[in-house]
């Protein structure tokens, strides 16, 4: 990799700081993405403004149905954490699915989204659970946060310091993962929520995450996995690649759908 | 360049680095602990895994300015230099290794796995956590027993210890 110059932050306020006064900065969280990315000069930032030491960034807090966790959260620790797997065991187990255990010691929350990988695993959860993305400027709703490949509303300046939501009745996901990679090459976010249902798709659109409307008219009706029966996705914008066809993922959607809701309903 | 101090292996060591210098290069260029192997560099195949504040990582997929005031423990610090820590004692027994190039990630991730779950393991839930080790040569069947066989090793003592 080029070489590069780096800073560790003791507080959000001087990560941003750190980040301004350098020339063409990039913070860096886990840094399982950013180091690899790096490293084959796809990334080649000027300087480094390294968050993993930043105390407030790394609380979780769940109080009623209200889950907050902050941005340098590890995967590791979102899967292990007991309140979070109380009251939404879905997102605990799609930490858990996440690469590996040593990529899960590192990895965070808040370094994923900001990523926006059209396979990563949080995306998903995030839309379906309609969460709420704190960053140092605003908070910015799932829906609006996601633009596209590895694009999110974000500005350079903008770092996410925690994300939140209510927990649902129901949750669960389904992810078919690739075989080496473990990325998602379709996964699926189901919640219901009183009258609410939606479902979040991640690994399968060719322009990243999104609600699937398919599922969600069909889940409406019936919250069940028989609900899905005989419904088909679309394949028109979903992504091809040497791993599989569109059509291929357009029925791993449905069922991925399946598992989600079978977890969700437990 | 910068400074860095870190414990490895429960000895305080220093030295100057780039920026981009990986921390597996620290450890095996400028520390000579070479045990800590490179494997893919993608941080795919787990050969570089050591422990950092005591949880499996891949050092080639971090710097080591990151690693600067962290304790970092190397296949090398494994065992006090005696006998074989347990979970090398049982890859030998067990012959769960062939080349041997995965061999000392296997064995960081495996101590770690075995930390993790105290209350033993079973043999899906191995094979689901060596997500991160690859080994090219003995098919995993012999690393899975060996890792099993540890872990028994390793609750059996701490039990009795208690």
């Amino acid at each position: 990799m080029y070489d590069v110059t780096y800073h560790r932050a003791g507080s959000v306020q001087e990560a941003l700081d750190l980040l301004e006064s350098a020339d063409d900065g990039k913070f860096l969280a886990g840094g399982q993405t950013l180091i690899p990315a790096m490293k084959t000069r796809l990334a080649a930032p000027s300087d480094l403004v390294d968050l993993r030491h930043i105390a407030e960034l790394q609380t979780i807090s769940v109080a009623g149905k209200t889950v907050t966790i902050g941005a340098g959260t590890t995967h590791a620790k979102v899967a292990a954490n007991s309140e979070i797997g109380s009251v939404c065991p879905a997102l605990s187990h799609l930490a858990a699915l996440i690469g590996d255990p040593q990529v899960r010691h590192m990895g965070t929350i808040g370094g994923s989204l900001a990523n926006n990988d059209p396979a990563a695993d949080y995306p998903a959860a995030m839309l379906a659970l309609a969460a709420t993305i704190v960053t140092s400027k605003r908070e910015i709703a799932a829906r609006d946060f996601f633009i596209g490949l590895f694009e999110t509303a974000l500005d350079e300046d903008e770092l996410i310091t925690a994300i939140r939501f209510e927990a649902p009745e129901k949750a669960g996901y389904g992810k078919f993962p690739n075989p080496a990679s473990r990325y998602a090459m379709t996964g699926v976010f189901v919640v219901q929520d009183g009258e609410t249902v939606r479902a979040a798709v991640t690994g399968a659109g060719d322009d990243g995450v999104f609600l699937c409307s398919e599922l969600e008219s069909a889940l409406s009706a019936d919250f069940s996995a028989a609900a899905l029966d005989g419904i088909t996705v679309p394949a028109d914008s979903l992504m091809t690649d040497i791993h599989a066809s569109a059509d291929y993922r357009a029925s791993l959607i449905v069922a991925m759908a399946r598992r989600a809701v079978t977890m969700a309903i437990g | 360049m910068t400074d860095v101090t870190m414990t490895v292996n429960g000895k305080t060591v220093s030295g100057t680095v780039e920026g981009r210098t990986l921390l597996v290069q620290f450890l095996r260029d400028s520390l000579g602990l070479t045990g800590t192997h490179v494997g893919c560099e993608t941080s795919q195949c787990g050969a570089c895994t050591i422990h950092m504040d005591g949880q499996s990582v891949k050092s080639c997929s971090m710097l080591a300015v990151q690693a600067d005031g962290a304790s970092i423990t190397t296949i090398e610090g494994l065992s006090d230099g005696g006998e074989l820590h347990p979970v090398q004692a049982a890859f030998r027994e067990h012959h769960g290794l062939q080349c041997g190039f995965c061999t000392p990630g296997m064995i960081m991730a495996a101590t770690d796995m075995i930390r993790r779950h105290p209350e033993g393991l079973d043999e899906n839930t191995v094979r689901e956590e060596l997500e991160g080790n690859i080994c090219r040569c003995t098919g995993y069947h012999n690393i899975v027993k060996a890792i099993m066989a540890a872990s028994e090793a390793v609750n059996t003592a701490s039990s009795r210890a208690a």
